[in-house]
């Protein structure tokens, strides 16, 4: 039974395997002349502005929960529209269903005023 | 797959709820601020009387497996959403004032326990350990959101964060217990897990694994020692009218959930979880009732009380046959019934800023409210098994389960821990009618709406045993559970 597995373990091996060639390679091959300049952190060649560990405003955490919620729409949207015709009339109201329960949170969020920023 | 196939009306009551539920979120925003809190509440209460009309009327003496399996409806399902609905709709009419005098009976109150309502029933009707969980999942979440919708309260807060971790922790934990099970069974049906479990042996590790994982969740979502810690912080953290919710309900969907799952599908390995669970048992009943004694704070002191309640009702699943089962089914209504009732009390008597949630506030109450001081004595009886009322006979049946099962060494602790439990039911008694009322005159239960005051009257009078509903819950909560046995 454990033979099913197999292929998932080869997968894993494989994955680790070419990850760790990429970075020996470059560890190996690759100049290596290390400098204090080179190895401060920075942003966007500007020095750090301040602490990298900052308050978050808390906006931002609803709009990246809505958006998970659109983006899983999609992701379920897409499988269903490539076997659209083999699931015929069901998979369609099945779809239409769960679309119209998102469309409500939609609605919801809309009138309750999650989407604008101010 | 055709639409004729689904069975769609399996299911009936599940859909109802849900869009009413929707429909009072899109009441809420749509409708002007004065009009929202009569209609939306007045319509929750309706859409879960309709639900159980729906169930009475569609209601199946058979087994019938509905959307490709995914769904099951029998009399054990059919019984179970009926006290979930009317429950849950009184649980919402006794805290309504409260809700309201906190500014809290909004939309999103009444949307959330409808949705959680719609949970609960999914875990009832599942057949499949996917159902299953969705069931859970949409339940607890509801809750999350609703013991933390008082925002600025530092504990209901506290109480939400806490229940969320350990909630969230308990579901891994069952999920992978789910995903163990799927991967030695390679099925997600529980009938068919049920097969295929009896093809192995007691000893093998993975499926003991999945067991113990299994249990392990299950007594987290129900809140038996050692996975109790959640229970008294939530119950005392929350809002009362969201643990008048939490506290009745729940407690019959969990019993069915841990019904279908343990007593039915994994009942082949009856001999490695009935030991588990004799242990899990014992330490609720005597844990929740030792712990309880020490409590000042009403809510807390019923928290554990609930402890050692759930202890009892495990006492009657692990019996392991149908007996034990249709006991452990009429301990987990009767005990809806009762807690209801309690924090009806509780709903009744706190009014503006007085929270009535310290056993000091209950000081003399027979003088100033001799009505509610009467109800909360029925009560407290009940849940301390005193002979005429309905506590009394749900104790009885799970100690003759109990003993039938020959455990009689189990039996002989736990009829002692209910001597031990008796007495902080009783100090509320004396606290009640035997001291003096406190200086400052608490709110009077005669502001409650009268409808309100009415339910509250007629559930003190079920607890009373002599009435002929108990015979009738106990001889259908019987034939259902015989009707799954075959």
């Amino acid at each position: 039974m454990l033979g099913n597995y197999l292929p998932i373990l080869l997968f894993l091996i494989t994955a680790i395997v070419i990850g760790g060639i990429a970075m020996a390679a470059g560890r190996l091959l690759g100049p290596n002349k290390p400098d204090a300049a080179k190895l401060s952190p920075y942003e966007c060649g500007f020095e750090a502005f301040e602490n990298t560990r900052m308050k978050f405003d808390v906006r931002y955490y609803l709009v990246a929960i809505l958006f998970i919620i659109f983006d899983l729409e999609i992701a379920f949207l897409f499988p269903w529209a490539i076997v659209l015709d083999d699931i015929g009339m069901f998979g369609f109201v099945a779809m239409v269903i769960f679309l119209l329960v998102l469309v409500i949170g939609f609605v919801y969020e809309w009138m309750k005023g999650a989407l604008e920023w101010e | 797959m055709r639409l004729s196939d689904l069975q769609i009306w399996t299911i009936t009551p599940e859909i109802i709820v849900a869009i009413m539920a929707c429909a009072i979120l899109m009441i809420d925003v749509a409708m002007p601020e004065r009009a929202r809190k009569t209609i939306g509440f007045g319509l929750t209460v309706s859409t879960l009387l309709l639900a159980a009309i729906a169930v009475v009327v569609g209601q199946d003496a058979g087994y019938t497996i509905g959307l490709y399996g995914l769904v099951v409806q029998d009399r054990v399902s059919d019984i179970a959403k009926l006290g979930i609905c009317l429950i849950t709709a009184v649980a919402l009419v006794y805290g309504r004032s409260y809700t309201e005098e906190r500014n809290l009976l909004r939309g999103e109150f009444l949307a959330l326990a409808l949705f959680g309502t719609v949970g609960m029933m999914v875990m009832v009707s599942a057949n499949h350990l996917i159902t299953l969980y969705i069931g859970l999942e949409l339940f607890s979440l509801c809750l999350y959101a609703l013991i933390a919708l008082h925002r600025d309260s530092a504990e209901a807060t506290e109480a939400a964060m806490k229940y969320f971790v350990l909630g969230a922790l308990a579901s891994g934990i069952l999920l992978y217990a789910m995903s163990l099970l799927y991967g030695l069974t390679g099925t997600l049906e529980l009938a068919g897990i049920r097969q295929s479990v009896s093809g192995f042996s007691a000893d093998d590790l993975p499926l003991a694994v999945a067991l113990i994982l299994v249990i392990v969740g299950l007594l987290f979502k129900l809140g038996a020692v050692p996975f109790h810690m959640w229970v008294p912080d939530v119950y005392a953290g929350s809002p009362t009218s969201v643990t008048a919710y939490l506290a009745s309900a729940p407690k019959i969907a969990a019993f069915v959930i841990i019904l279908r799952l343990l007593a039915i599908s994994l009942e082949p390995l009856l001999e490695v979880w009935q030991d588990m669970l004799i242990a899990v048992a014992l330490l609720s009943i005597g844990f929740g009732n030792l712990v309880a004694i020490a409590q000042r704070n009403m809510k807390r002191m019923l928290a554990y009380s609930t402890i050692s309640h759930m202890g009892f009702f495990l006492l009657g699943i692990l019996s392991g046959d149908s007996v034990g089962y249709s006991a452990a089914m009429l301990y987990a209504v009767i005990h809806a019934v009762v807690s209801l009732g309690v924090f009806g009390c509780i709903l009744h008597f706190s009014g503006e800023g007085f929270e009535a949630d310290q056993l000091d506030d209950y000081r003399g109450l027979s003088k100033t409210d001799p009505w509610l001081a009467f109800l909360m004595l029925l009560f407290m009886l009940s849940l301390a098994g005193v002979p005429p009322t309905v506590g009394f006979y749900a104790k009885l049946s799970v100690f003759q389960a109990v003993i039938g099962a020959g455990l009689l060494w189990v039996a002989v602790p736990a009829a002692l821990f209910v001597v031990v439990g008796a007495f902080y039911y009783l100090r509320v008694v004396k606290l009640m009618y035997f001291d003096e009322p406190v200086a400052k005159t608490p709110v009077r239960s005669s502001a409650a709406p009268l409808e309100s005051r009415a339910l509250l009257t007629v559930n003190g009078l079920l607890i009373i045993g002599i009435m002929p509903w108990i015979g009738v819950i106990a001889e259908a909560c019987r034939n259902a559970i015989l009707l799954v046995g075959s």
